[in-house]
């Protein structure tokens, strides 16, 4: 092997791994803040963003500062919802995609994929714009944001779909209704809990999308707040630490149910391997 | 078919075809398969083979003809109404599902209730007994196959469709599968019906063969059938190897056809002569064509032919494949046996051919000679 | 002989019912207010949320939008494609490492690149403000390098958005790139180095062509959120660094002022459109659709 080749060996190695762990760094220390933060005890410098010493309060006490737990809730309820209809109707739009041939079926790619190409922000106003249009521009609020969610969901959730049914030969769905398997017992027994793992996941990240979302929900809320148009909203003023508590909250539960599903799916490879 | 009446359960297709947008896949099929029978449909890819087994399968609908098991029309019912059951080319088993809850589908879905029984018993018959907690991705290809074949099995169909069931295992392991194969079909005596596009694995399990190409059926009957007395080029060339020579016929006789093959007048017998006037196609294996030195006696009386030249040599082992260029410029295949009474000869060597009358055919000069060959796997 | 029915097809029936829902909740909520965009860009500029709204095909709005606020459209798009330039790179590192070098890390590293979507954007965009604080420690080893002067800072500079946009936007990068890396069969890589190329040959003749339809992909899903966003350049930022979604987000909320807010909008996605266009065209990545 020649010089040359050697150390570009070594640069492969070494160096690109090193400076790819170092760009995880840079993505997590975020991360790593929001949990130190949730252990802050600010109550003597409101509106510097900086650690001072340590506290369990905001975890005792998360929902102290006012208007908090309650845009949380109206966090969790509009995602939850949106997440169940995105989910539903996305899973059958991904069904009607791959599985059926139709005219107009790459017009439905397109249009499918057109909400993930728009900025939020052109998102946001055109919904604006029409819930005005039709005279809705005084009730904006929580319906109106459901409303928003499900529309920008829903194109994760057919692409989510999609993929793993794509990935779903319809040899296996022959071969249930060669054993005697009708559509329906065909499609439970068979489509439906290969497909589940790509259903859930579509739904998984429904629910952090909707619940993250900002610059949509920002436009269409009226005075419904929600929990990021609440960090927002105190970002002006000085943000309670127990914000940090509701992110590494999330946070963890986020990693244990992707740390469990990883396990439940590689146990399930391995019974008795 | 008058076999229905009394009550026999033969798979009848009549008239069957099946058009795509673009294309034609099968074209006005007419095939009987007797109860209880090992029955191969032959051909290369594209040939139609396998949309005929789906039609069976009821995964595909002809577009005119019907499909009949006994008296029963079944050209339009679906596969779950049928009592046919496919062991498929990826075997596609249910990655969720145990093997256990595999071979078990199809009886759950007929509402058996005690399924453990019947299960564990099929899983013994493919020798599967200790995988059966285990999921189909942790066996081997092997392994799978057989899995497909219990899950299919244990349900008694009338007709059971093998789909290249093989095609994905290794040469040994194909030979040991199909040995098991008919091992089981002979123990169950099921109508099997089975799609491959390996002239050796239809020869070796099959009764009867169906050669198909480009739609439809070229030739049916049982292998040594097909092999000696093929009646066009295409089977001639997809099953074995044949030379076909230009001749004319002179003479037909109560038992020969004499034909005029570039100056030597060879006869062929009468039911192996396609042609009874014109130009035509002598037909000869080359492990039929004996080989000798020139002027060296050959001890066959026969057809025999002098003038020709070694250009190839290959040897084998137990044989020696020769390629013999002909006066009138064709090359010739002679394979022979390597007995020990004569040393190969080389390259370049003046040799005579001769063979046994019985074992050429004649086939009509429209056919093309060369129909098949490319195919051949 | 038993009854022969000729079977239903499968039609298109099946797939309208399918389609149905989805197609209306798209029609409804995302075709139908994309044209009401477009008709409040049209509005009469005097109207107000009171007095009602006209569409009157005034199309001065456009030329006034861009008159009043070209600087933070063409701010947008600069900051947008220099936070896509730094996430290619960063991105495509990240990537490579995972898909090459991780060995039997790779779907714990994966993870860790997603983990950062666990916790609010908002909340963890907060974060960099103490990061890059003044006196953080980030700005005083800067300062102490003299990289910065003693009064120079970061936060409420270009410097801090673009980084804040790099940051938020970087996943988006690295799962796409990731993608197609993974893709790639390494004896290809390996028969170019047979074939007597080094490895920096071997990476651009080889591996960078075979990654760019995640390249496409990726440039996209970080240039089209970046351009829109307005998140960073309000936390991180001053009112130097305002990009054109505050502007489109003031002109709706506080102003009011409809007519031009959407006349930007519109602006904004034609923009993002014409780019995505030619940089589809150009990467060659057409299946992404």
């Amino acid at each position: 092997m020649n010089p040359v080749s050697r150390v570009g060996r070594w640069i492969g190695d070494h160096l690109v791994l090193a400076g790819g762990l170092l760009v995880l760094v840079y993505l997590l220390v975020p991360n790593a803040i929001v949990v130190l933060m949730s252990f802050n005890d600010n109550s003597e410098a409101r509106n510097v963003y900086a650690f001072q010493s340590f506290t369990l309060d905001n975890w005792l006490n998360p929902c102290k500062p006012s208007g908090l737990c309650s845009a949380l809730g109206t966090s969790i309820q509009i995602s939850l919802l949106a997440t169940v209809v995105a989910t539903i109707i996305g899973t059958m739009v991904a069904f009607a995609l791959v599985r059926h041939r139709f005219t107009g079926r790459k017009a439905a790619n397109v249009l499918i994929f057109l909400p993930m190409a728009a900025p939020e922000i052109v998102l946001g106003s055109s919904l604006l714009s029409l819930f005005v249009a039709v005279g809705l521009g005084g009730r904006l609020g929580f319906w109106t944001i459901f409303v928003a969610h499900v529309m920008f969901c829903l194109s994760f959730v057919v692409v989510t779909v999609k993929a793993r049914l794509g990935g779903l030969s319809e040899n296996l769905e022959q071969a249930a209704m060669d054993l005697y398997a009708n559509e329906a017992q065909t499609f439970w027994k068979i489509t439906f809990p290969l497909v589940f793992p790509g259903i859930l996941g579509a739904a998984l990240l429904s629910f952090s999308l909707s619940f993250d979302d900002f610059i949509i929900t920002n436009l269409n809320a009226g005075q419904t707040v929600t929990f990021p148009m609440f960090v927002w909203g105190s970002a002006q003023r000085g943000v309670p630490m127990q914000v940090n508590v509701v992110g590494t909250l999330m946070f963890v539960i986020a990693l244990a149910i992707v740390i469990v599903g990883e396990v439940q799916s590689r146990r399930r490879q391995n019974t008795l391997a | 078919m008058s076999q229905a009446a009394d009550g026999s359960r033969d798979l009848t297709l009549t008239g069957v075809t099946k058009e795509y947008a673009d294309f034609t896949a099968v074209k006005s099929l007419d095939l009987t398969v007797p109860q209880g029978e090992f029955f191969a449909l032959l051909g290369p890819s594209g040939c139609g083979k396998t949309t005929t087994l789906r039609m069976v399968a009821g995964l595909d609908t002809p577009t005119t003809g019907s499909i009949t098991l006994g008296d029963l029309d079944i050209t339009y019912a679906k596969p779950y109404q049928r009592p046919v059951n496919t062991v498929f080319q990826n075997y596609a088993l249910f990655p969720h599902l145990t093997i256990f809850e595999n071979v078990a589908f199809g009886l759950r879905r007929k509402g058996v209730k005690n399924v453990a029984q019947p299960v564990e018993a099929m899983l013994e018959l493919v020798e599967l007994t200790s995988q059966a907690r285990k999921k189909p991705t942790q066996l081997s290809g092997g392994q799978q196959q057989r899995v497909a074949l219990a899950r299919a099995l244990i349900n008694q169909p009338e007709v059971l469709l093998l789909d290249e069931p093989l095609g994905a295992l290794d040469l040994k392991l194909r030979r040991a599968m199909q040995t098991e194969l008919k091992r089981i079909q002979s123990e169950v005596g099921l109508t099997f019906v089975h799609v491959t596009h390996d002239q050796e694995e239809a020869m070796g399990m099959a009764d009867t063969i169906a050669v198909m190409n480009a739609g439809v059926i070229e030739q049916m009957g049982s292998p040594v059938e097909l092999y000696d007395n093929p009646r066009t080029a295409f089977v001639a060339n997809f099953l074995g190897r044949s030379s076909l020579m230009a001749a004319t016929v002179k003479e037909v006789t109560s038992e020969y056809v004499k034909a005029n093959m570039h100056g030597t007048v060879v006869s062929i017998p009468i039911e192996r002569a396609h042609v009874r006037e014109g130009s035509a196609w002598v037909g000869i294996r080359p492990e039929k064509v004996l080989i000798a030195a020139a002027g060296t006696p050959i001890d066959a009386p026969g057809n025999h032919i002098e003038g020709g030249i070694v250009t190839d040599v290959n040897y084998v082992g137990v044989s020696t494949e020769y390629l013999v260029r002909m006066p009138w410029g064709q090359e010739i295949g002679a394979f022979a046996q390597n007995t020990g009474h004569q040393d190969i000869l080389p390259v370049g060597s003046q040799v005579d051919l001769s063979w046994r009358p019985e074992f050429a055919f004649l086939l009509d000069s429209d056919e093309d000679p060369n129909a098949g060959k490319e195919e051949q796997a | 002989m038993s009854d022969v029915v000729a079977p239903r097809r499968r039609g298109p029936s099946v797939a309208a019912w399918l389609l149905l829902p989805g197609a209306i909740w798209l029609a409804l909520f995302f075709v139908v207010p994309f044209y009401s965009l477009v008709a409040t860009s049209l509005f009469d500029p005097n109207g107000s949320v009171l007095s009602g709204y006209e569409v009157t095909w005034h199309f001065a709005n456009f030329s006034d939008a861009l008159r009043d606020h070209w600087r933070p459209l063409v701010r947008s798009l600069v900051y947008a494609g220099i936070a896509t330039s730094f996430c290619l790179v960063l991105g495509y590192l990240l990537a490579y490492a995972i898909a090459f070098k991780a060995g039997r890390w790779k779907t714990l590293l994966l993870v860790m690149v997603i983990a950062p979507f666990f916790t609010s954007f908002l909340v963890r965009t907060l974060s960099w403000k103490l990061i890059l604080a003044d006196n953080g420690w980030v700005v005083d080893a800067l300062q102490a390098v003299h990289v910065l002067g003693p009064e120079d800072r970061l936060l409420a500079t270009p410097v801090a958005v673009i980084a804040g946009l790099t940051y938020n936007f970087l996943p988006f990068m690295v799962l796409p790139l990731y993608a197609s890396l993974e893709k790639i069969d390494l004896r290809l890589i390996e028969a170019a180095q047979d074939l007597h190329a080094n490895p920096f040959v071997a990476f651009f003749k080889v591996t960078w062509p075979l990654s760019l339809p995640g390249v496409a992909a990726g440039t996209m899903l970080t240039f089209i959120p970046a351009a829109g966003d307005y998140i960073n350049a309000q936390l991180l930022g001053s009112p130097n660094e305002r990009m054109i979604g505050n502007i489109i987000q003031n002109l709706f909320t506080t102003t009011g002022d409809y007519a031009a807010a959407g006349a930007l909008s519109v602006i904004l996605m034609a923009l993002i459109l014409v780019l995505i266009m030619t940089w589809v065209r150009k990467a060659g990545a057409e299946d992404l659709v």
